[in-house]
């Protein structure tokens, strides 16, 4: 596959977290303030490039049957890495992701990568495409905590903005103005971006629960098709 | 005891899991369709999270800790809580097939949740004794049942409108779920001053 497409696919026509709806959880957690979301986006896209580098190299190594719960204890040992040097060189930074720093274990995004990518292509393809998403990722946060921090704060990156200042809509950077942003956000791309509105209105490629989740609607299909008759 | 109470409160109420700490937005966006998988699913978290504070809490306390492991806690807390959820299944499947049949199916997706691997760690980050982690896991389910219930009914109704083309699906359910959060930030400041 060309490299250019394969990086530039995560920027916006995959974009993980605006087309494919994955890792919700701390998209609308850290993005309160840009320094915030750009040291979320850092720190998981170290993790999503170590690991899919890894996942790849092992993809013939790792049993079929095992694969998610390998996946997940090497995911876990670089996010507790990841989390080590944050504390070490950035405490404050720490402070302010707490919980969401470990909680990069459970981004379905990761997961989702080695799922749908890394363990069918070659480690250097999967390192690209790390890249891509990882920048995608950080991307939609920064224009997420954008938005957040000059309405919600009157500040960018800290610094003081004229008016906004002493107007601030401080509901922006409590929970409501997270999830009514990324609406705001998700349906911008679905009227702009040139791709088809999704028929499923949940990201479920790549969610290494997928599976189960398809019985959920089945079974809830078949419970339907039961009042029918 | 009145600690005990207000842990449970604020766990449901202002801290609700959901809608102001974003732990658990894959379930509650993907499963709250429907009123019967919302309860289902949520009645299965509490239970997990039950369980998985009373095991990972023991371990922190006199394993981890003890033996300066405290930097392994993340991998432990994945794995055992991975293990565990397995083990519960094949438990329930053999011994109890009634609520296997009502609970199973939701079982292997939270085995990935933010909001379980998430309130074992608060537990241990706030410092709380085995009680008050317990209590606190509760209220957090609770938390969740809560928010799922409630928005499972305001997606019905949505269901049956008219929306804009550019906001089908996704985009007005997130808009929905920020209106919803903003009436639980009515509770904030309520629970502290309750007993004061």
């Amino acid at each position: 596959m060309n490299t250019w497409k394969n990086f530039a696919k995560g920027l916006i026509k995959e974009n993980p977290v605006l087309v494919l709806v994955l890792g919700t959880c701390p998209t609308l957690a850290t993005s309160t303030s840009v320094i915030n979301a750009l040291g979320m986006g850092a720190a998981a896209t170290v993790v999503l490039i170590c690991s899919n580098i890894v996942i790849s190299a092992l993809r013939k190594v790792i049993p079929d049957k095992v694969r998610i719960p390998c996946y997940i204890v090497l995911i876990a040992g670089f996010v507790t890495a990841v989390q080590m040097l944050v504390k070490a060189f950035a405490p404050a930074l720490d402070q302010s992701l707490g919980i969401y720093l470990p909680l990069i274990v459970v981004n379905c995004i990761i997961l989702g990568r080695a799922e749908m990518f890394a363990n069918k292509n070659k480690v250097f393809a999967s390192a690209i495409d790390a890249l891509g998403m990882g920048i995608g990722f950080t991307l939609a946060l920064f224009m997420m905590a954008t938005i957040r921090e000059i309405l919600g704060n009157g500040t960018f990156c800290g610094m003081e903005i004229p008016v906004l200042i002493d107007n601030k809509i401080t509901i922006m950077t409590m929970a409501p103005g997270g999830f009514f942003v990324f609406g705001l956000l998700i349906a911008f791309m679905n009227k702009f971006a040139k791709h088809k509105p999704r028929k499923k209105d949940f990201g479920c490629e790549g969610c290494p629960q997928a599976e189960s989740c398809g019985k959920l609607s089945c079974t809830e299909k078949t419970k339907e098709a039961a009042v029918n008759d | 005891m009145i600690k005990l109470i207000v842990i449970l409160l604020s766990a449901v109420f202002i801290n609700n899991y959901v809608l102001s700490r974003f732990l658990g937005i894959c379930p509650f966006l993907g499963v709250s369709k429907k009123l019967d998988s919302a309860t289902g699913m949520s009645l299965a978290v509490i239970f997990v999270m039950l369980i998985a504070t009373a095991v990972t809490w023991p371990i922190q306390m006199y394993l981890l800790n003890p033996n300066n492991l405290g930097y392994l806690q993340t991998i432990v807390f994945i794995l055992v809580i991975a293990a565990l959820v397995q083990l519960v299944e094949i438990i329930l499947k053999r011994y109890i097939p009634s609520l296997h049949k009502s609970l199973g199916v939701y079982l292997p997706l939270i085995t990935t949740n933010c909001a379980v691997l998430g309130v074992t760690i608060l537990n241990i980050d706030e410092g709380y004794t085995f009680v008050e982690a317990m209590v606190n896991s509760l209220g957090s389910g609770l938390g969740f049942f809560l928010a799922m219930v409630m928005f499972s009914g305001v997606r019905s109704t949505i269901e049956g409108s008219d929306i804009p083309k550019s906001f089908q699906g996704l985009p007005i359910t997130l808009i929905a779920a920020a209106i919803t959060s903003l009436s639980f930030l009515g509770f904030g400041g309520i629970i502290e001053n309750l007993f004061a």
